[in-house]
């Protein structure tokens, strides 16, 4: 079970003192938070990606790549990618690049993007978004895979005799995660790849992900990848903590109720009533998380968002520390009690490289017994 | 035999009000001429002052809660919908239209509705053609012919030789909605979403 966070990588204004951070701040703030997930234990960094203030990470694996430098164990990842607008030869070649920099601590989360006019800043139709997430996947599938392409699909310009550079680390692609709200096409896609899918639960109630992880649990099962319960799911998740439940109330409230996502709507006790989000104690916090098991099975990685909404980077960074000290080693342990042998672990670079080896010696063995 | 589902969306603000008063009428009509010929009826009142707040919130979170996902889930499941508003400023109340705006653009897909609407004065009625009857176009709904129109005069007068009354126009369009579900067969409960095999998806591409 891999635990860590994902930045939307917002420029917000803080409501309690009305300072904005400049870009560069948020920029710094967010190498800042990357490199105490690590120092606090966590296993994931992720970070979104925008095409439009008020937020800075247009540019992923740049970022990802200067976190690469400045730490050691921690998986770099992204919530999400635009596999919709992207070019996905560019998406093959900048996540290889950067899992070869990281020494394979990369794998990378795919996802259509749900402001409007970034299609047509790109070229493309928003209407496409299905389709386009589908064959640009298919091609940047293949193109991690197959030495040389030959491709011709319908919305990029046609491939010949084409080799994305650099090869995959070791010749094993970044393990790929779909993340998606509300769309069973992904969950489909996410199934028929045995790659991973991502619910990103932070703002519906549980029984529409409920129905999405099902979906493709069964879906992944059906393409002989493993059981159901074998599925590789990753779970949202948003909390503010301090070591007495009132203050964290207090303190977050101001937060909540200018959020740009569902500020000026329900009250902090309704929304954290209806979704995963808490705000409370560590205790609070990992009673909660635990229940996201007892609804979506045993999953391999949960991710908290923690630095939005205007939140200073000093309690950003606080609340890091309350997340790895108190919350994510109980949470590791209470995870791992009844968790079947056969339910994989998160996904690692060194582990699919073990997998390939061992299916490879599998393959041979087969060869000299005949 | 299953019974029809009939959902009674009304936007009446005041309690009590003259927009539920007509969403009543037109359900009692509706309900006695099905039972006449021998179909039962489950009738589901929406309220939506009482759901007001969630669809707000339903804008700004961008999903509903508890109360409002149960009168959407109501909708969505529906043989047939009353749909009864008041007329504000020329047109359907934001209330109304709230609600209609949260719930999936194909939810009312070849459902027929019944459209109805209240206000102070006789002069606002042809909103319900140019404001009502557009909106469920575009949702594609099987609207009705026969659009009730009550202003605060009609509850008091009869008809005369040139117009009916309220009650026969009640009674006119309860009848086309009885006559539209009577030829149909109860939905059936809705089957678990079917995913389109992924290698088909894929196939459609590759033109």
């Amino acid at each position: 079970m891999q635990f860590g966070i994902f930045s939307v990588g917002d420029v917000t204004t803080d409501p309690t003192t009305g300072r904005t951070p400049t870009e560069h701040e948020r920029i710094k703030a967010m190498v800042a938070i990357a490199r105490k997930a690590e120092e606090v234990g966590l296993d994931v960094f992720a970070t979104g990606e925008h095409h439009n203030p008020p937020f800075v990470p247009s540019s992923p694996t740049t970022m990802l790549g200067y976190i690469a430098a400045q730490t050691d164990r921690i998986i770099l990842s992204t919530s999400t990618t635009l596999i919709t607008t992207n070019d996905p030869v560019k998406i093959a070649e900048d996540f290889a690049m950067l899992q070869h920099l990281a020494e394979g601590r990369v794998d990378v989360m795919m996802g259509r993007g749900n402001t409007g006019p970034v299609y047509p800043w790109f070229g493309k139709d928003i209407r496409q978004g299905i389709p386009l997430a589908i064959e640009n996947y298919a091609l940047l599938h293949e193109l991690w895979r197959e030495e040389v392409v030959d491709w011709q699909g319908r919305f990029r310009t046609p491939l010949q005799g084409f080799t994305s550079t650099p090869r995959p680390l070791d010749d094993v692609p970044p393990f790929v995660w779909h993340g998606s709200i509300r769309s069973p096409e992904i969950a489909e896609q996410a199934a028929y790849y045995g790659d991973g899918f991502f619910a990103n639960n932070i703002f519906w109630p549980k029984e529409h992900f409920q129905k999405l992880i099902n979906l493709y649990r069964e879906r992944y099962a059906h393409y002989g990848h493993g059981t159901p319960e074998q599925a590789i799911v990753g779970l949202g998740g948003q909390v503010f903590m301090r070591k007495n439940s009132q203050d964290a109330v207090r303190e977050f409230r101001p937060y909540f109720d200018n959020a740009p996502v569902y500020g000026h709507g329900p009250s902090l006790e309704e929304f954290t009533e209806q979704t995963p989000l808490t705000v409370g104690s560590p205790q609070e916090v990992i009673e909660k998380t635990l229940t996201f098991r007892e609804t979506f099975g045993d999953y391999q990685r949960q991710l908290f968002l923690m630095d939005h909404a205007g939140l200073p980077l000093k309690t950003v960074l606080e609340q890091l520390d309350l997340l790895g000290e108190e919350v994510v080693p109980v949470l590791r342990e209470e995870f791992a009690k009844g968790r079947p042998d056969a339910v994989p672990d998160g996904p690692t670079h060194a582990a699919l490289v073990a997998a390939r080896d061992a299916r490879e010696n599998d393959d041979e063995k087969v060869e000299v017994a005949k | 035999m299953t019974a029809f589902k009939l959902v009674v969306v009304s936007a009446g603000l005041s309690k009590p009000s003259s927009t539920r008063l007509l969403a009543d009428r037109l359900t009692d009509s509706t309900v006695r001429r099905l039972a006449l010929e021998g179909h039962e009826v489950d009738v589901t009142v929406v309220e939506l002052r009482d759901l007001a707040v969630e669809i707000a919130n339903n804008f700004v979170t961008g999903f509903p809660g508890a109360g409002l996902r149960a009168a959407i889930d109501a909708v969505t499941e529906a043989d047939a919908l009353i749909a009864v508003t008041p007329i504000f400023t020329a047109s359907y109340s934001g209330l109304f239209k709230s609600f209609f705006d949260v719930i999936d653009n194909d939810a009312l897909t070849g459902k027929p509705v019944l459209i109805a609407a209240t206000g102070g004065t006789p002069r606002h009625s042809l909103a319900l053609e140019h404001a009502v009857r557009p909106l469920f176009s575009y949702l594609r709904a099987v609207v009705l012919p026969t659009a009730v129109y009550a202003a605060t005069d009609d509850w008091g007068t009869a008809g005369d030789g040139l117009t009916d009354g309220l009650p026969r126009r009640i009674d006119r369009a309860a009848g086309e909605l009885a006559a539209l579900l009577a030829g149909r067969a109860p939905a059936t409960p809705e089957l678990p979403e079917q995913v389109v095999p992924f290698a088909e998806q894929l196939a459609a591409l590759r033109v």
